[in-house]
């Protein structure tokens, strides 16, 4: 009844696609089967697998360094689902229509979703989601900088969409060809389901661009405060990037940062004429020679100082993610005691039964 | 303008889409030209939207992250089957007004929700009280409908009891973990159950001219609820006050406060599409 009833646009089919060929790809490296066993050098195993571009399982050995990376990665983009549904939250009561509350209401739930996904593909590697969550809550993990910008008006469920969403999925589409099988496969679910998101943040997004000139104004207005963050989330410029070499030997990541920047930038400048509406950057500008737009990079010292805690909104999230914990707190424990109380009951009852 | 008689078809349409109900020239005492059917649609409808607004309000505040799912989407369902009734309560007015008309340019007087759907949510058991007689009212009133001789709102009645049944379910289990859990829990799911007690009166209030009589419900939600207050160790209230008003447009003062909220953007912006 929600949100199906888009027109059929192709803003984001060619990274679909590519999900699509992912997909294809890891059907075809588990029916190809991995070659040998891991026998006496694990080590040299492991970089045959990573070399064959076959899937590293939940039970091989691997380097603690490669587990730690990882950990540290999925734990972060599950944060970045639970704490990035609070931006988009901020509108679900206030949504201007019944349709766009219904869309709206299900796209933070679809976060919450992929929330818990990514926390179980944590856990095959033997981490729980209540030690990962009091990371988070303790400050110790981080989760993406983009949601500690505010959601200033309606237009923002637009932004987030076309742009946020856009950006997350240039960076995670190459994801779902991640070495390690849980994450690449958790991945190309969320994948299909992000561009169902970016879709309908660029159709509502077009609606306001081509609807009185308050809205209009409100949608330009909240491109313009977005562009930026949203190009920052591809993390520092490849020359600052502390992780991305080993990362990229182990093929958890497979293209550097800058790399994906200009992708998303390219993708963006059509897509931003269709709408009617301006990238808030002059030197945005065909480069023949390269094949690509020159673009302004963001303030990657504003990037830094919003990832130490000093962005606009990271006080408030943290604040408001540790209060529901608190608060629901009694909930959890009355939630253990009544099935602690409901197994001893079950157990009593079946001794009875064998006594009988 | 003449009066209406029951119907169940749309009736021309007076005015151009989008305006409200308004009606030059006439007294602001008199009657609306309403029937009696719409009235009760829009009821059930007012019921589903009010219920939706207070759910989407725990988006991202639930107690366990898979509760805030939960909760979303039973929040999804109430304002699915919202959408179908104020749709289908716009057709039996005739006055052009379609499912955002109603649910955004009506003010609170002339909303005919239950007091109990716009009561705050409290805290977790409050809402979880608030759920739990909700759903036990609303099933048997979508299966009594969906087998009423008007079609649409049989096919309302027979996709919502559906979902209504695992509002019930969901919310059934979480009174009973809350009613037999830590000594915590059981105080506040008491005090909860005691806190809404005397709104259910005005659910099951007697119309034996309204497509489904409230008061025909009364057997199954006394039995679903008297089973779950003892399996979950909970007393039921002895109270003699029975606030109602709703149906009537006599509301408490939270609603006003809700719509507010819920009307603020599409106020600002008249004749924008969204």
């Amino acid at each position: 009844m929600y949100g199906n009833d888009f027109p059929a646009d192709d803003t984001s089919s060619g990274l679909l696609g590519e999900v699509e060929a992912a997909e294809t790809a890891l059907r075809e490296a588990a029916e190809r089967g991995r070659h040998g066993a891991a026998g006496a050098d694990p080590a040299a195993y492991f970089a045959e697998v990573i070399a064959a571009d076959q899937k590293v399982e939940p039970r091989d050995w691997m380097p603690e360094a490669y587990r730690a990376t990882l950990i540290r990665q999925i734990a972060q983009h599950a944060h970045s689902e639970i704490i990035g549904m609070q931006p988009e939250g901020n509108w679900i009561t206030r949504a201007p229509s019944l349709k766009r509350k219904a869309i709206l209401l299900a796209k933070v739930q679809d976060e919450a979703g992929h929330g818990l996904y990514l926390y179980a593909a944590a856990e095959t590697l033997g981490v729980s989601r209540d030690e990962l969550v009091d990371l988070l809550l303790a400050g110790r993990q981080k989760y993406s900088s983009i949601f500690n910008y505010p959601t200033l008006s309606w237009a923002d469920m637009g932004t987030i969409g076309w742009l946020v969403d856009g950006a997350a999925i240039v960076n995670q589409v190459p994801l779902c060809r991640c070495s390690y099988g849980p994450y690449a496969r958790a991945m190309i679910r969320i994948c299909k389901e992000e561009s169902f998101h970016q879709r309908q943040g660029y159709e509502l997004l077009h609606t306001l661009a081509h609807g009185t000139p308050a809205q209009r104004e409100m949608a330009q207005d909240s491109v313009n405060r977005w562009w930026y963050p949203s190009l920052a989330m591809f993390g520092p410029p490849d020359t600052d990037s502390t992780h991305s070499a080993q990362s990229m030997a182990w093929k958890i990541k497979r293209f550097s940062n800058d790399e994906l920047r200009q992708r998303f930038v390219d993708m963006c400048v059509g897509q931003a004429e269709v709408l009617g509406l301006t990238l808030p950057d002059p030197a945005l500008c065909w480069n023949d020679e390269r094949g690509g737009y020159d673009f302004t990079q963001p303030d990657y010292a504003e990037l830094m100082r919003v990832i130490k805690g000093a962005g606009p909104c990271n006080r408030q999230r943290m604040e408001h993610r540790r209060r529901a914990h608190r608060e629901g707190a009694w909930v959890r424990a009355a939630a253990a005691a009544y099935a602690a109380k409901q197994a001893s009951k079950k157990e009593q009852a079946s001794k009875k039964e064998k006594v009988a | 303008m003449t009066a209406h008689v029951e119907q169940t078809g749309p009736e021309p349409v007076p005015t151009a889409p989008g305006t409200t109900s308004a009606v030059p020239g006439m007294t602001p005492a008199a009657p609306k030209p309403v029937t009696k059917r719409f009235e009760f649609v829009l009821g059930l409808a007012d019921d589903a939207l009010v219920a939706a607004q207070r759910l989407a309000e725990w988006c991202t505040r639930g107690p366990e992250m898979e509760e805030d799912i939960a909760l979303a989407n039973i929040a999804l369902d109430q304002l699915g089957a919202a959408r179908l009734l104020l749709t289908y309560a716009g057709e039996l007015e005739g006055a052009g007004r379609d499912e955002d008309a109603l649910a955004y340019r009506r003010d609170d007087r002339e909303f005919r929700n239950c007091l109990l759907v716009e009561l705050p949510n409290g805290d977790f058991a409050v809402t979880m009280a608030k759920l739990f007689f909700l759903a036990a009212y609303q099933v048997p009133l979508y299966t009594a409908l969906a087998g009423c001789g008007d079609e649409r709102l049989a096919a309302i009645g027979a996709k919502a009891r559906k979902e209504s049944a695992y509002h019930l379910e969901h919310a059934s289990l979480w009174v009973r973990r809350l009613g037999d859990g830590t000594d915590e829990s059981h105080r506040r799911m008491q005090a909860a159950v005691d806190e809404v007690w005397p709104y259910l009166h005005e659910l099951l209030t007697p119309d034996p001219a309204a497509p489904v009589d409230p008061a025909t419900l009364r057997a199954d939600f006394d039995s679903v609820v008297s089973r779950v207050l003892s399996e979950a160790t909970l007393t039921v209230p002895e109270t003699s006050w029975t606030p109602a008003g709703g149906r009537n447009g006599l509301h408490t003062e939270h609603l006003s406060y809700l719509l507010a909220e819920l009307q603020v953007l599409h106020r600002a912006h008249p004749g924008a599409s969204w």
